[in-house]
């Protein structure tokens, strides 16, 4: 058995130098010679300053802004997660529904009205990027009306801002909230 | 399902169907006797290097029990160095954030965690692991854990092909050879891929922004796409983050969350087709790799359906959970808008059918009967298609407990590959078969009626059992994943998830390896008319029938208390 830790104890110190060192740098090497952008975190600027990344939510919370999905880490991004809240769980059929009320309130739907499902459901990583298209739809009266723009101008904005399915059939269309706000506060001026 | 679903879906298959093939062919080459493979002119001189370095002598064979003794010593010191470096974490170089050392229980858990390749994740990875453990640590024993399961499997072949021979080649071999030809240069190819969908990968700590409205964000950094290359080929899945493959920096796009689907299939499918070469019977491979991808497809459009159908409960809210144009509806608690409820069935089926516990939606929040199909795959054994290994390991078991049936039936001895199957054999099936259903079921009866356990659920009802079943579930199969509601950090659960997981790993491996040492010694007889062949469609049927029926049997009376009970309740 002795002869079999020793072996042992040498391969874990030899895989650890080439799997655990080489190639994590080699990656990195390559990456950030190939796609500096991406591997640092796809962080968007304005005005020469970050603003956040093009991959995670940040809470928008004004009316002239598009707001995100609900989070279950309040879109703190040294953490994520979801719920965790099952399909029966009265917690969440509770919280569903005070959010659905809210999101009629602010968007001036009618009392009991139907609302997008990813309006009113944490998601996974409590920092989802997208909206849905018909969440986004319904927020378009909300922010043309705060910012006393068209409609037709803001939608024109929801279709830039639509990351549309890979291939044309893998995943689901979304909405790239940050990405729409900026635009957003670029077309006021 | 949308159209679009079920496109996906025929997309994935189609993949598979055209890669598994030859990569299968190509493993048969790094594990054939004949010793050469591709590339060996460049890894050949590494190899012989690394020997040298450990002064294992290669052309130096074992029996099935030196063989398992050089496992149970890899894993053993694997845990010790893994443990040691989590619990020393905060005295070590490369912690730009100043982490402290892991907390004993949770080192512990960590430790066997990813040593037995489980990745069970107690920890959030983003605020209690140092860059130092997550390369060093976490991500070697995804590489080396991943190896060593292929290694038994290689064993296990050698067993069934060869005649009259009592040693089933060496482990030290096997295992540099499947860490340096298989898992690298893969792992390699998919990371520099997932950094181009925005997958981070550098050695910054955070970067703090100031939000469009003013609020201050902590944008993390981190070496994630190298260590979520190798987690997802080597049926890992422990997150570099705490909301794992959900997450944005790990699975940031639909074509890469894809990609990443097929990279946690490719290696256990293509091993079927491996099988098939190394035993010089290509037929037994495709019949393996039917019986995989049969289980496979039909759980991951159950799971497919079942979330895209949505959760009753919030339609009664006024909640539209319809599929349209413009929303991929469905239900949509714990998912991802770019994934939606179909891309995440299909994830959550391919990974509890391969002992991969990385999750791009949250199973916890899932419909229950949808959960249930996550939980139901993996008390399946893991075989459709399995871990990297273990899973084409368990299905042989599978087939030689169905021979063994069969040959009952007609009262004639049981043969596989032409090598009789006695009593010993059969005892050895039957440790493997009982082991991970004691421990499951013995955890989680325990668990269901103590208070320390209990005050643990995120969930009460059905739903908290469900979430006791999946966590013992998940460990003793070493899958990984996590009805995440249940705080595993708690004393109970982080240490009784310990001897699930061992017991997952181990429960496996000495039985395939005493088995494989076994049939090795023993010569083929001749085949004849009234041997069962074991290739044909109606053989791989009664595979099908053995692992559902003993899983059947076993474990429904604990899911109907379960996933079924809360979806009549609903």
């Amino acid at each position: 058995m002795l002869r079999h830790l020793l072996a042992a104890a040498g391969m874990l110190a030899v895989l650890t130098a080439i799997t655990g060192a080489a190639y994590p740098l080699a990656v990195t090497g390559a990456a950030q010679a190939l796609f500096p952008e991406r591997a640092n975190g796809s962080i968007v600027e304005r005005d020469g300053e970050p603003v956040g990344s093009e991959l995670l939510a940040q809470s928008f919370t004004g009316p002239g802004y598009f707001h995100p999905r609900p989070s279950a880490v309040d879109y703190d991004a040294a953490d994520s997660g979801g719920s965790n809240l099952g399909p029966s769980s009265p917690e969440l059929l509770d919280g569903v529904e005070e959010r659905a009320e809210t999101y009629r309130e602010e968007n001036g739907l009618a009392a009991g009205a139907e609302v997008p499902v990813d309006a009113v459901t944490a998601s996974g990583s409590g920092l989802d990027p997208h909206i849905s298209p018909a969440n986004a739809r319904i927020q378009a009266d909300r922010v043309a009306q705060a910012r006393g723009l068209d409609r037709a101008e803001v939608l024109e904005l929801v279709e830039q801002a639509t990351d549309g399915r890979a291939l044309g059939v893998l995943g689901e269309e979304g909405v790239n909230v940050l990405k729409l706000n900026l635009a957003l506060d670029e077309a006021a001026g | 399902m949308s159209i679009e679903g079920w496109l996906q879906f025929l997309l994935l298959v189609a993949v598979v169907l055209a890669t598994a093939p030859p990569l299968g062919r190509y493993i048969a080459r790094v594990y054939g006797d004949e010793r050469t493979a591709p590339g060996d002119r460049v890894l050949l001189p590494v190899e012989r290097a690394v020997y040298r370095i450990c002064r294992v002598d290669p052309d130096r064979e074992q029996h099935w029990t030196g063989y398992a003794l050089a496992v149970l010593a890899f894993t053993a010191v694997s845990f010790g160095f893994l443990y040691a470096l989590l619990r020393l974490q905060g005295a070590l170089p490369l912690n730009p954030l100043d982490l402290p050392g892991v907390e004993p229980r949770i080192a512990f858990n960590t430790a066997v965690s990813f040593a037995t390749n489980t990745n069970w994740q107690t920890y959030a990875g983003e605020a209690v692991m140092s860059p130092l453990s997550q390369m060093a640590g976490l991500g070697v024993q995804n590489f080396v854990s991943a190896a060593a399961g292929m290694a038994v499997m290689a064993a296990f072949i050698r067993g069934l092909a060869r005649r009259g021979t009592a040693t089933l080649g060496n482990f030290w071999v096997d295992l540099v050879r499947g860490t340096l030809r298989i898992l690298l240069p893969m792992s390699f190819l998919m990371a520099l891929f997932l950094v181009g969908q925005g997958t981070v990968q550098n050695f910054a700590g955070k970067t703090v922004v100031t939000t469009v409205e003013g609020a201050e964000q902590l944008i993390p950094g981190g070496a994630a796409a190298s260590q979520i290359a190798i987690k997802q080929l080597g049926t890992n899945g422990g997150g570099f983050f705490d909301a794992n493959s959900a997450h944005p920096f790990e699975n940031a796009t639909a074509l890469g969350n894809f990609v990443e689907t097929w990279s946690i299939l490719v290696i256990p499918f293509a091993l079927a087709f491996a099988f098939g070469h190394l035993v010089n019977d290509r037929r037994q491979g495709r019949a393996a790799f039917g019986i995989m991808i049969g289980v496979w497809a039909a759980m991951s459009i159950a799971a497919m359906v079942l979330e895209s159908a949505g959760n009753p409960l919030l339609t009664a809210l006024g909640v539209d959970q319809s599929a349209s144009a413009l929303q991929s509806g469905g239900s949509m608690e714990g998912k991802e808008v770019r994934f939606g409820p179909a891309a995440s069935g299909l994830w959550a089926a391919s990974t509890t059918g391969t002992s991969n516990g990385s999750v791009n939606a949250m199973h916890d929040s899932f419909t229950p009967l949808g959960g249930g199909t996550a939980l139901l795959h993996m008390l399946f054994g893991e075989v459709s298609p399995g871990g990297v290994g273990v899973g084409l390991n368990g299905l042989l078991i599978m087939a030689i407990l169905a021979v063994f049936i069969a040959g009952l039936m007609v009262g004639r001895t049981p043969e596989y590959l032409g090598k009789k199957i006695g009593a010993t054999e059969i005892k050895l099936v039957m440790l493997y078969l009982l082991a991970m259903p004691a421990v499951v079921l013995g955890f989680s009866a325990v668990s269901a009626v103590s208070d320390g356990a209990l005050s643990s659920l995120g969930n009460g009802g059905p739903h908290g059992l469900s979430e006791i079943l999946y966590a013992y579930a998940s460990t003793a199969n070493n899958n990984g994943s996590a009805f995440g509601g249940l705080d595993s950090t708690t004393w109970w659960y982080a240490v009784t998830a310990g001897p699930a997981m061992l017991a997952g790993r181990f429960f496996l491996i000495i039985p395939v390896l005493a088995v494989a040492g076994a049939l090795g010694r023993k010569k083929p007889a001749p085949a004849s008319a009234g041997t069962l062949p074991t290739h044909t469609p109606l053989f791989g049927g009664m595979v099908v029938g053995v692992v559902v029926i003993t899983a059947g049997l076993t474990f429904f009376p604990a899911l109907a208390l379960g996933p079924v009970v809360e979806h009549l309740s609903l």
